[in-house]
């Protein structure tokens, strides 16, 4: 009993680590349409910037991805400025080629400066630390914390998209570009600012990424699926329903390898591709798309 | 769907005022024969493009002077590819099953992304399962290699079938990831046959490739060792497969279908307005891929003669650098694939030695091309010159007054696109943007 329990309870861990993987492809999707190809290779980019800052600095992984975040924000911008904003239309493709193109540079990019050793973000006592809820079950506080960070960015991108002038203007956008843009915003730069933010939560994502596991360049494309798996479960464009899409691939990857350990991805595939022949609008779909 | 879609004349109604253009499209459809919107009345002969209205003003044809001589060269070519092995070197030959391969592969994803508009980053899942269906039906079933291909082909397509159920609820870009999910799925529950070697692959017997049919006469004729007549072997089925592959999308594109594609590509709403059923015309084309994709991923593997369920569904082999070729080439055209192919090929065999640049590069080439000439360096040429060697634009060409046939004027060459008879009215009127 105990180990279901527990089972099922790091499967809402895990599950917290993919919605922060999630939220910053649905932030994009949601705004622009885009779908970002290279959205799991901006992530294991930003564990690097990560890792080269503590090794630079001399910092703690948190104090590390604070100083990221601005400069993977002022990235993300340019990026979306200089080459995303090109892509995007009424045609599909040209966005889903140049991310995909951008996919392959970043991955060999980082093979290229950092070879394809695994490398982790060493956090020290913190790793280990665990909290005992009930007798016999405990949780590694690293995990909790992955989970509340999470239910925080969400909470923040809420509060970003619903109280603020900027999410009024990101909305705008999403809902017509044409007029937001007769009222006097400037699409270019509401789509580059979006992109700043979600590299903001790509930076965070880094992190536990980072902490919680290791790492090496090419486990970005595994990154981007287990995303597009959460956010198409939760709903498109509503990102609580992004995190509880996060937690039921987390709970059926640790289940299926509680069965057998060979079965941990498989396990979330198959309840992506059921709740999609089931619900394939997701589980908490939004308006009438 | 826009004017040019129609064809020459057009691109001159486009200057003229609202009213006028509407009369002389009516004009124009009438001297061909066609009533605008009454798709019923028109013969289907004129698919053809041959022949249509022998005493009016104008003709509809599809093949032009150049085709016609590229159709001729093009046979020549096949001929002297035949007869390569007599003359050729192995090193050679395992080269073109390469680049014969890669180009069969390009073809059937740009049916699927070019024309019906299904952009698809997971056909390694079909690659992969031919691959492994070669394997089970030669190591388990006992079958010669070269059947084992033509049903590992048929059990694709079917496989195909529930695949497409599924991913067909996304839509777009996030079809294409769906896509690539569905490819993962094959190649974790792949990897759990332990009688196919499990995650860690394996061979194919020497009993195995040694009997492939036909062996013992290539050996006769070319006078070669056992491997090296396998090689040629395999060489001439996929020279059959690249061949075959390029003829079916060609008259794909030429029929019904392809007009149904085209229209589909340009506008799914407009295409399914005029009565093109899209979910049944995709679902065709996707299971038609599937199948190609198939019958090429057994052939390769027949030659590699080892699996394993990474290198069989790999994301990078299979898809990213089929959709670098179709990219490069030209999305949207047969000749593109062709172009394609041979251009990465020369990339692979002079930069593949830089390792992690060489691949930084083709991502930069890619994203380049998509930016600057998003048609690709067929598209550029064919828009500059007019080239057209697998023609399957209907053209509009005005015959002399006294009726004769006359040459075309130099702005009814320059047509992007042109159509039959009956589907005039489908580009008129979307071009209306009714």
């Amino acid at each position: 009993m105990i180990g279901t329990l527990n089972t099922v309870l790091q499967g809402v861990m895990l599950g917290g680590l993919y919605a922060l993987f999630a939220a910053g492809l649905s932030l994009i999707f949601g705004i622009m349409r885009l779908v970002n190809l290279a959205h799991g290779d901006l992530i294991v980019l930003a564990a690097f910037v990560v890792l080269g800052l503590m090794h630079a600095l001399g910092l703690d992984p948190f104090l590390a991805t604070l100083v990221a975040m601005p400069v993977l924000a002022a990235f993300g911008y340019a990026l979306q400025h200089l080459l995303l904003n090109r892509t995007l239309g009424r045609d599909i493709l040209p966005p889903l080629l140049v991310t995909f193109g951008l996919s392959i540079i970043i991955q060999n990019g980082l093979l290229e400066t950092f070879s394809a050793d695994s490398q982790r973000l060493k956090a020290g006592a913190i790793e280990v630390a665990s909290v005992e809820l009930v007798p016999g079950l405990a949780v590694g506080v690293i995990q909790l914390v992955t989970l509340a960070s999470a239910v925080g960015v969400i909470l923040g991108l809420n509060l970003l998209f619903y109280r603020t002038e900027l999410g009024r203007a990101f909305r705008a956008t999403s809902d017509d570009p044409e007029i937001a843009q007769l009222m006097g915003i400037d699409n270019r730069h509401i789509f580059a600012l979006a992109m700043a933010v979600a590299m903001a939560v790509i930076a965070v994502s880094a992190l536990y990424l980072g902490m919680r596991a290791n790492f090496d360049p090419t486990i970005g494309p595994a990154r981007l699926i287990y995303a597009f798996e959460a956010v198409i479960i939760g709903g498109l464009g509503s990102f609580w329903g992004t995190l509880a899409g996060g937690v039921i691939i987390g709970v059926a990857q640790t289940v299926g390898a509680a069965i057998n350990p060979e079965w941990q991805v498989l396990a979330g595939h198959l309840a992506f591709l059921a709740v999609l022949v089931l619900r394939p609008r997701g589980l908490f779909p939004r308006g009438s798309e | 769907m826009d004017l040019r879609d129609l064809g020459a004349p057009e691109l001159d109604w486009r200057r003229t005022a609202g009213g006028a253009l509407a009369d002389r499209a009516r004009k124009v459809l009438g001297s061909v024969g066609v009533r605008p919107l009454a798709p019923d009345a028109v013969s289907s002969r004129r698919h053809r493009g041959e022949g249509a209205d022998p005493i009016g003003r104008y003709r509809i044809e599809v093949a032009t002077p150049r085709s016609r001589l590229f159709a001729v060269a093009g046979a020549c070519l096949l001929a002297v590819l035949l007869a390569l092995p007599a003359f050729g070197s192995r090193n050679l030959i395992n080269e073109l099953i390469f680049v014969f391969t890669m180009l069969a592969l390009a073809q059937y994803w740009n049916l699927l992304a070019g024309y019906a508009g299904l952009v698809s980053v997971g056909q390694q899942a079909f690659v992969g399962l031919g691959g492994y269906l070669l394997f089970a039906l030669t190591i388990h079933q006992g079958l010669d290699p070269l059947v084992a291909i033509l049903t590992a082909g048929a059990i694709t397509a079917v496989l195909a079938v529930p695949t497409a159920l599924v991913v067909f609820r996304l839509r777009g870009a996030y079809f294409a990831i769906g896509t690539w999910v569905v490819a993962e799925v094959f190649r974790l529950v792949l990897a759990q046959f332990k009688g196919l070697g499990g995650g860690t692959g394996t061979s194919l017997p020497p009993s195995v490739t040694n009997e492939v049919a036909g062996i013992a006469w290539v050996k006769a004729l070319f006078g070669v060792s056992t491997s090296a007549a396998r090689d040629i072997i395999t060489y001439w089925a996929a020279l059959a497969l690249a061949a075959g592959t390029v003829l079916l999308v060609y008259l794909i594109l030429r029929s019904r279908y392809g007009l149904a594609l085209a229209a589909i590509r340009d506008s799914e709403r407009a295409a399914e307005s005029v009565g093109v059923d899209n979910f049944k015309t995709k679902l065709k084309v996707y299971i038609a891929a599937a199948a190609g994709t198939g019958l090429v991923g057994a052939l390769i593997y027949l030659q590699k003669a080892r699996i394993s369920p990474d290198a069989a569904f790999s994301v990078a082999d299979w898809t990213a650098n089929v959709i670098f070729i179709v990219v490069i080439g030209g999305i949207g055209t047969i000749e593109g694939p062709i172009v394609g192919v041979l251009v990465f090929y020369v990339l692979q065999t002079n930069l593949a030695h830089w390792g992690t640049w060489y691949l930084i590069l083709i991502g930069a080439f890619a994203i380049a091309i998509m930016l600057l000439a998003p048609r690709g360096i067929w598209g550029y040429l064919a828009e500059r010159h007019g080239l057209a060697l697998f023609p399957v634009r209907r053209r509009l060409i005005a015959n002399a007054p006294d009726g004769r046939r006359g040459a075309p004027t130099p702005s009814q060459r320059a047509e992007p696109g042109s159509w039959a008879g009956e589907e005039i009215s489908v580009s008129v009127w979307g071009g209306f943007r009714l």
